[in-house]
């Protein structure tokens, strides 16, 4: 009972992070951009949370500083492919890689640095409660917060006007141009915010779940963020549930090896892209499926007739 | 204009490329050269110049940074007799053999490739240029001017082990491996070992990460260790995470590679240190004396190429005796990690009563001993 309290609580944890980065990403999919990015985003954005809390001392200063750096490195990005209409994979893709050598080249002084103590944080009176209290209620703020920002994003995007216009601009861009609508603008907008979650996600990797800054930490959790958007059919709710699945995975292959059971730990790490292609597989064989589900415009370029 | 537009991306996209690429390849500044000898001056010889291979980022705080401490450490030693060189995440392939072959042609006279994987590479190499000497970390094959150095890295996992068995309450430790390879087991085996010395309930969990260096990976390793019941971990993985992760929940760990002691006060036990500078030393004296002969060395505790240092204050003195006893052992020869009898996991007798391991055994370990849980994963 204990273990499996344990394992529920790492679960979450462990998915957080990747359901912060997809929420985000999900956002600038919605509005027709595909940013491939997202691993360089988010290990400028670890760096930069890492520095600034280091320096500050204050988590939530690390987390701004890395919104910031995930929103500056989207903006970049946003302008590369929505106004100079450079291809967004190519793009993306630089991005990614520039991301992970300008936080090595940058980040050197900081490796081997130590953040000051690490408090803990649980949820008074609930914390006590037997199972639960170990499975849920003592974890980190933003563990409860991206449950929330889940809520949020599906809301935006299904119930507001606002969220109904960035999801028209991702099916058709031109038709929400010939309506007056600033696509350009509401594209860089969703990147942006995009680039800010991803970069939360980053700072929680140098500042939570491994406080410490090397190179190349977030070691892969960017490309299976951007994974999850197509796993979950570029819905909200099941970015969350992708993310704690991918987690849950990822968390039961390794207690499973403690308690002695032998998987090859190399497969479990193809799962989350071998389901995504499976869902990919899944909702391409139909027309009407791939219709509903995938912006139409994703990836696509842009160009704002007169 | 179309076409023109549709160039950009991938012009862009080269070019970032290419400068990430020259960032990722930098080479060590090289040294200001000397200021010029005043014309009157004698004539100075010509320092010799070293080079450096190095597998990982200087930064990593672990196996590359145990390297370039060495380098360092030799710098100081012999001042302007020599010059060194680096080059960092050099990836283990055909690229090897270019950047091996750049540093000989820019006159580096020694060579130090610090990764198993480096050995082809030096092997081509060594061939073309017989003045130039080669040292090859880890790894097996030799020629006349190729030979090889390794560390005994097990023993330190062995005097971790005998700690670890001291401090543990639940009498489960936990190990994070990278992959499992003989080095690798030779250490979880060693620790276990070392804990069965001095307790012999003790019990190891081993959970695989398929990694040298993932630090989220690596939490969630210790984390799901932890849940299970672990309360002192020994990762052979190149960062400090497994060691904070033991600090968060108010566990035990160790230090790897270098002296990770700063990164976890409460929970750091001590660290198995790697000092390849005395190595280096040796090398490079044996080229300027001109004694270098090809040879493999072994270095363990004895030599003080592995070293287990900064133990916890905190910890028993009685224990810190025992430790300090098996340290003298291992010197002297009269302890010795893997010696008869000695039963795998499954209860086979791998060594006979009395029969202590050579190299070629060590080198071919493939099992777990006794009160290592779980099989060693296979290709099977």
């Amino acid at each position: 009972m204990n273990e499996l309290a344990s394992l529920v609580a790492a679960t979450l944890s462990a998915g957080t992070p990747l359901a912060i980065a997809g929420l985000g990403l999900l956002v600038n999919e919605r509005a027709g951009i595909l940013n491939l990015g997202a691993e360089g985003m988010m290990l400028v954005a670890a760096l930069a949370g890492f520095a600034a809390t280091f320096h500050s001392g204050s988590d939530w200063v690390g987390f701004a500083a890395g919104a910031g750096a995930g929103a500056l490195v989207a903006a970049c990005f946003g302008w590369l492919v929505i106004w100079l209409n450079t291809n967004q994979y190519a793009t993306g893709l630089a991005v990614s890689l520039f991301g992970g050598g300008f936080s090595a080249f940058v980040g050197v002084p900081y490796v081997g640095r130590k953040l000051s103590e690490r408090s803990d944080y649980s949820v008074p009176v609930l914390r006590d409660v037997p199972f639960l209290g170990q499975a849920l209620f003592r974890q980190h703020p933003l563990v409860y917060l991206v449950v929330g920002a889940a809520v949020a994003v599906a809301w935006f995007l299904y119930r507001t006007r606002a969220g109904l216009v960035l999801r028209a601009i991702g099916e058709a861009p031109e038709s929400a141009h010939a309506l007056g609508y600033p696509v350009r603008r509401i594209r860089l907008l969703a990147v942006v915010v995009g680039g800010a979650l991803c970069g939360v996600a980053g700072a929680y990797f140098s500042i939570v779940y491994a406080p410490l800054w090397v190179e190349g930490m977030v070691a892969g959790r960017g490309w299976i963020a951007l994974a999850l958007t197509v796993f979950a059919t570029w819905r909200p709710a099941r970015v969350l549930l992708g993310a704690y699945l991918f987690g849950g995975v990822t968390m039961l292959q390794l207690q499973l090896q403690g308690m002695g059971v032998n998987i090859a730990n190399q497969l479990m790490s193809m799962l989350p892209y071998l389901s995504t292609v499976f869902v990919l597989v899944l909702i391409s064989r139909n027309p009407a499926w791939i219709r509903l589900n995938m912006p139409a415009s994703l990836g696509k370029p842009f160009f704002p007739t007169l | 204009m179309e076409r023109r537009l549709s160039m950009k991306p991938f012009a862009l996209a080269a070019l970032v490329g290419a400068a990430t690429l020259a960032a990722c390849t930098q080479e060590a500044p090289k040294k200001a050269e000397a200021p010029a000898a005043a014309p009157a001056a004698p004539p100075k010889p010509e320092p010799l110049k070293v080079g450096f291979v190095y597998v990982g980022p200087v930064g990593d705080a672990g196996w590359t940074f145990a390297h370039d401490l060495g380098r360092k450490y030799v710098e100081g030693k012999f001042g302007d007799r020599i010059k060194t060189t680096f080059v960092e995440k050099v990836p283990e392939g055909p690229d090897a053999e270019r950047v091996i072959r750049d540093l000989v042609t820019q006159g580096n006279k020694v060579i130090f490739a610090t990764s198993f994987g480096f050995g082809d590479a030096m092997e081509k190499v060594a061939k073309d240029f017989p003045d130039v000497y080669f040292e090859h970390a880890t790894g097996y094959k030799t020629a006349p001017n190729l030979r090889v150095y390794e560390g005994r890295f097990y023993e330190d996992a062995y005097l971790a082990g005998i700690v670890a068995g001291q401090m543990t309450k639940s009498n489960v430790l936990g190990f994070v491996g990278s992959f499992p390879i003989p080095e690798v087991l030779r250490n979880i085996n060693a620790f276990t070992l070392g804990a069965q010395s001095v307790n012999p309930k003790v019990k190891t969990k081993v959970v695989w990460v398929s990694a040298w260096f993932d630090p989220p990976k690596e939490t969630e390793a210790a984390q799901s260790l932890i849940n299970q019941g672990a309360d002192v971990l020994l990762q052979n993985t190149d960062s400090t995470a497994v060691l904070q992760a033991a600090e968060k929940n108010g566990k035990y760990a160790f230090g790897w590679d270098s002296d990770m002691s700063a990164f976890a006060p409460k929970a750091h036990l001590g660290s198995c240190r790697l000092n390849w500078g005395l190595y280096y030393e040796k090398a490079i004296n044996d080229v300027l004396n001109k004694t270098w002969k090809t040879e493999t060395t072994k270095w363990g505790v004895k030599e003080g190429l592995p070293e287990f240092v900064s133990l916890a204050a905190f910890i028993p003195d009685a224990t810190k005796k025992k430790v300090e006893d098996a340290r003298e052992g291992l010197k002297t020869g009269a302890v010795a990690v893997f010696r008869g009898p000695l039963y795998d996991n499954t209860g086979k007798e791998v060594l006979a009563k009395g029969v202590t391991s050579d190299d070629k055994w060590n080198g071919a370990m493939s099992f777990y001993v006794k009160g290592v849980e779980g099989k060693v994963p296979s290709g099977k």
